[in-house]
């Protein structure tokens, strides 16, 4: 594997360490420079490791990204296109190439003492706020480490006990100059009964070879609810690589979407310890793939102390010569009795040359649990759309409905009704034969 | 419950019933391999040149290979150079003619282990090739088969005899550079089954095969090569059981077997290895690779496995579906009690056109004891209208075992079809209660639970494996409920 890549981005980090926000900290330094270490030592993981089995990292390693000193320009009308409508309520930061655009952000003002502010303004004016979750909190892996060794930008969005926030935060993580890497870390805190509701968004130009490399971490206290929105519209020649990480605290809730959409080479690992008693998650997930795409996600759950419940369902659409990986693993430590856990993962093979690999895994330590999981990999159903066409709904026009309904059966689980809406947009933008819905609408 | 509960400890800790060692003479090599103990080897087994360059080749192919470490098992590490790779009962100078000739000492070993090779030859109907250690002491059948034009006998009799079938066939399947125990097995097998069944024959019995470890230190490494003609049917059985004894041994064999034109290959194991005792000493590290290829159109591989005995279970008997219309089969019962571990499954690859697959595999443990399924469905690009469906359930006896699922499905063709899914529960309190109230006595009731849960696995198996496998569920498994 070519190690160009890799060795600048340790040339580049002696080079940009001092000057990351949060330099001069003593806990900064140390986390980057340990982080850094890691990296050096990992290099970009080969396909000979099992968790990158099917997805093949160098034509990333190969390229020579570069941090860019300042945001190329992003107009609000840009920003306009890729919200939910302009009444549509919610508190909105937007980073472009890296770097926080205030003139382009709508914060708003949040409820009972909750905070959704720039990582780097924290990390420079009161960097021990973030201490007690940054300073311990390494993420596995080649990626992660690079994440953290570089980590200066992203949000942190605070939630105080108690406090509910009505509308969502909106994180919008833009790139829009060519090979640019960017290394968004995203910390999600919310205290003992706190809710909210965050939606992360990547997007850039299409053309133009970027690198998005973002960690979201999340802690949820007692009793508290968190729904993430993961919407990933990156450019069409971008490589995507993110690891989102939670613990959840007792009789917490956790529900989170993926909706995987863009990017030449996508992933997305998500880790979830449900780490006391009472825990609930749901993971959903939705990947669109065509061209030459690929799409990888990874999940993993831990389930650790008893009474937890975990519900997966993920979905993929492959067209073209596109590849669509999944991984998800619910693991069920000796402690966790009383689990509840199921998974589901199932593929629509659209295309010749599209390809479907899936790998639902269950390890289980603990008797008295109920766990299940099931895959497939497939086409329509033929009797469905026999069915459609006995009713005299023309065989396009039955592909594509019974197409959008596999993929709204995902979406349809989205709470927050403006995404949902733009949801249902996409697919019937990027479905084939997907106009004929709204033509026949 | 309590008392029951007491009842079924004592019962789940029935020690081994088939430990015992049987004192033949033998005729050995030193421990350790070398290119010298090949040649050794194979010299003492009379071979013909191309079977030594064969094991040679294998064997420095295997000195550069890694031993593989990611299967879901924990075991100290293994010193090749401390197992005996050689062991023979000594002949007498011209070999049994019949089994009146056969050593009455390991007849003995056979009625105990309740194989009497007598009763079998009138009642069931079975040839027996029998492996004691490492060299087959007795064929039956022989000339019933030789009728038809099949050949069945030791590897080491087909090497000398039939030596362009085995040049033909031998490593067709699992090349000798596979993987690392297959890299061994091909430098120092010492003997197993070789089967032949010629065009349009169907096999008049079920063939059989026990093989046993005895002489302490003595790795067993069979080959065993089955091949089905266009158009010929066969059933084979193989079932295991070994003495007791303290050290691990190796057990890493070698199955191929090629189905041509519309054969189908129907191959049954019963394996019940020494598991260790309580503690997890001793015990068969078992390490196979098995794999079926469905060269012919129509053709049709079945496996069948009841895995209930050795330390370390390891093997993942596959299919490669070739032939256009081949079908691929694979029912599995594998149970883990005290501190066993298994790690089973198969692969089905699909590259002929409306290939399918069945793979139905169920996983019990108990005790301390981890079971683990791991399996991969490949459907390649011209695997047209290829379908898979696979079931695999885990039931769980005990708060201290551990049950895993590890599938792998790729796919690569949009007309393919696959399906998988997994559950893992415990028997439900309910269902111990229903059958209880109804007078069954606990061990009873969960006797009868885990037969349900593993019917669809035991009406695949012969008639006579059937009920061997049910009896040696009733004393590996069941317990630690309440």
């Amino acid at each position: 594997m070519s190690e160009q890549a890799h060795a600048a981005f340790v040339a580049d980090f002696g080079r940009r360490a001092a000057e990351l926000p949060g330099g001069g900290t003593s806990w900064v330094e140390r986390m980057r420079r340990l982080a850094l270490e890691q990296f050096a030592a990992s290099g970009f993981p080969s396909r000979h490791e099992e968790d990158w089995k099917y997805t093949n990292v160098e034509p990333l390693a190969r390229h020579r990204f570069e941090a860019p000193a300042r945001p190329a320009a992003v107009s609000a009308q840009q920003v306009a296109a890729l919200g939910f409508g302009a009444d549509v309520r919610e508190h909105l930061l937007v980073f472009v190439d890296g770097h926080f655009a205030p003139e382009l952000s709508r914060p708003g003002a949040l409820p009972g003492g909750a905070s959704a502010t720039s990582l780097a303004q924290v990390l420079s004016r009161e960097p021990a706020r973030l201490e007690p979750y940054l300073a311990g909190a390494m993420p596995s892996g080649a990626f992660g480490a690079l994440n953290t060794a570089f980590a200066a930008e992203g949000a942190f969005v605070h939630v105080p006990r108690g406090v509910a926030l009505e509308a969502p935060v909106r994180l919008l993580y833009l790139s829009a100059s060519a090979d640019a890497v960017t290394h968004p870390r995203t910390v999600l805190v919310l205290e003992d009964g706190a809710q909210a509701s965050v939606i992360e968004q990547y997007a850039g130009g299409d053309g133009i070879v970027y690198f998005s490399n973002a960690v979201t971490q999340a802690l949820l206290g007692a009793n508290s609810s968190l729904t993430h929105y993961k919407l990933q519209q990156e450019g069409d020649r971008a490589f995507h690589v993110a690891a989102i990480g939670l613990r959840q605290g007792r009789d917490s809730r956790f529900v989170s979407h993926s909706l995987a959409l863009g990017a030449s080479l996508a992933r997305t690992d998500i880790g979830v310890r449900l780490e006391a008693s009472g825990c609930e998650c749901a993971l959903n997930g939705l990947y669109l793939a065509g061209g030459s795409q690929l799409t990888d996600h990874h999940t993993r759950i831990d389930h650790l102390q008893p009474q937890g419940r975990s519900r997966e369902f993920y979905r993929g659409i492959l067209d073209g010569r596109s590849r669509g990986v999944f991984a998800g693993s619910v693991v069920v430590h000796p402690d966790a009795q009383k689990t509840d856990a199921h998974l589901a993962n199932h593929n629509l093979l659209l295309s010749r040359g599209a390809e479907a690999d899936t790998k639902p895994q269950l390890e289980i330590y603990a008797d008295d649990v109920k766990c299940a999981h099931g895959a497939t990999v497939g086409q329509l159903d033929e009797e469905m759309l026999f069915y459609l066409r006995s009713r005299g709904i023309p065989a396009e026009l039955g592909g594509a409905l019974l197409t959008y309904a596999f993929a709204q059966d995902v979406v349809g689980r989205i709470a927050h009704a403006p995404l949902r809406a733009r949801m249902a947009d996409i697919l019937i933008a990027r479905l084939p034969e997907g106009r004929l819905i709204r033509e026949n609408a | 419950m309590s008392s029951t509960v007491r009842q079924l400890d004592e019962w789940i800790s029935q020690p081994y019933q088939h430990g015992f060692v049987t004192e033949v003479e033998e005729d050995s090599v030193p421990a350790g391999l070398s290119e010298d103990i090949i040649r050794t080897i194979s010299a003492r087994k009379g071979e013909p040149e191309f079977m030594l360059e064969w094991r040679l080749q294998a064997y420095r192919h295997w000195l550069e290979m890694k031993e593989p470490h990611w299967s879901h098992a924990h075991y100290p590490p293994i010193d090749y150079q401390s197992i005996v790779y050689y062991s023979a009962p000594k002949r007498k100078p011209d070999g049994p003619k019949s089994l009146d000739e056969v050593d009455p000492e390991l007849l003995r070993t056979y009625e105990k282990l309740g194989v009497p090779l007598h009763e079998r030859e009138i009642l069931a109907g079975v040839a027996v090739d029998a492996v004691f250690d490492s060299v087959s002491v007795a064929t039956t059948f022989r000339e019933k088969l030789a009728e038809k034009g099949i050949i069945f006998c030791s590897f080491s009799e087909a090497v000398r005899e039939h030596p362009e079938l085995v040049r033909q066939y031998l490593g067709s399947v699992v090349p000798p550079k596979d993987n690392f125990y297959a890299a061994l097995n091909s430098a120092v097998f010492t003997d197993g089954s070789f089967c032949y069944i010629p065009k349009g024959v169907r096999c008049p019995m079920e063939l059989s095969t026990y093989f046993r470890i005895n002489a302490r230190n003595t790795g067993q490494f069979e080959r065993t090569l089955i091949i089905a003609d266009e158009g010929a049917t066969v059933s084979y059985l193989e079932g295991c059981t070994a003495p007791m004894r303290d050290e691990n041994q190796l057990h890493a064999a070698v199955v191929e077997l090629i189905a041509l034109d519309n054969a189908y290959i129907k191959y049954s194991t019963v394996q019940n290895w020494y598991p260790g005792d309580k503690e997890g000493r001793g015990g068969i590290y078992n390490f196979v690779t098995k794999r079926g290829m469905c060269r012919g159109a129509s053709s049709r591989i079945s496996w069948t496995q009841v895995e209930t005995g050795s330390a370390i279970t390891w093997k993942y008997p596959s299919v490669i579906l070739r032939g256009d219309n081949s079908v691929g089969e694979f029912y599995s019962v594998a149970l883990t009690n005290n501190r066993q571990q298994a790690d089973t499954g198969t692969k089905m690859i699909h590259a002929g056109r409306n290939t399918r697959s069945t793979i139905i595999s169920k996983g019990i443990s108990a005790g301390r004891g981890q079971n683990a399924y791991r399996g991969l469905v490949k459907v390649l690009p011209g695997a047209e209208g290829a379908r898979n469906y696979t079931q695999c359930d885990s039931l769980l006896l005990g708060d201290k075992c551990g049950a895993h699922t590890f599938p792998y499905v790729e796919v690569r063709n949009p007309s393919a079809r696959v399906e998988h899914e997994a559950t893992t529960s415990r028997i439900g309190e309910d269902q111990l209660f229903y059958c209880m109230q109804r007078g069954l006595s606990a061990e009873d009731a969960v006797s009868m639970i885990v037969n349900g849960f593993c019917k669809e696995v035991f009406k695949e198996l012969p008639m006579e494996f059937a009920v061997e496998a049910q009896k040696l569920l009733g004393v590996s498994l069941e317990g630690s409920v309440g």
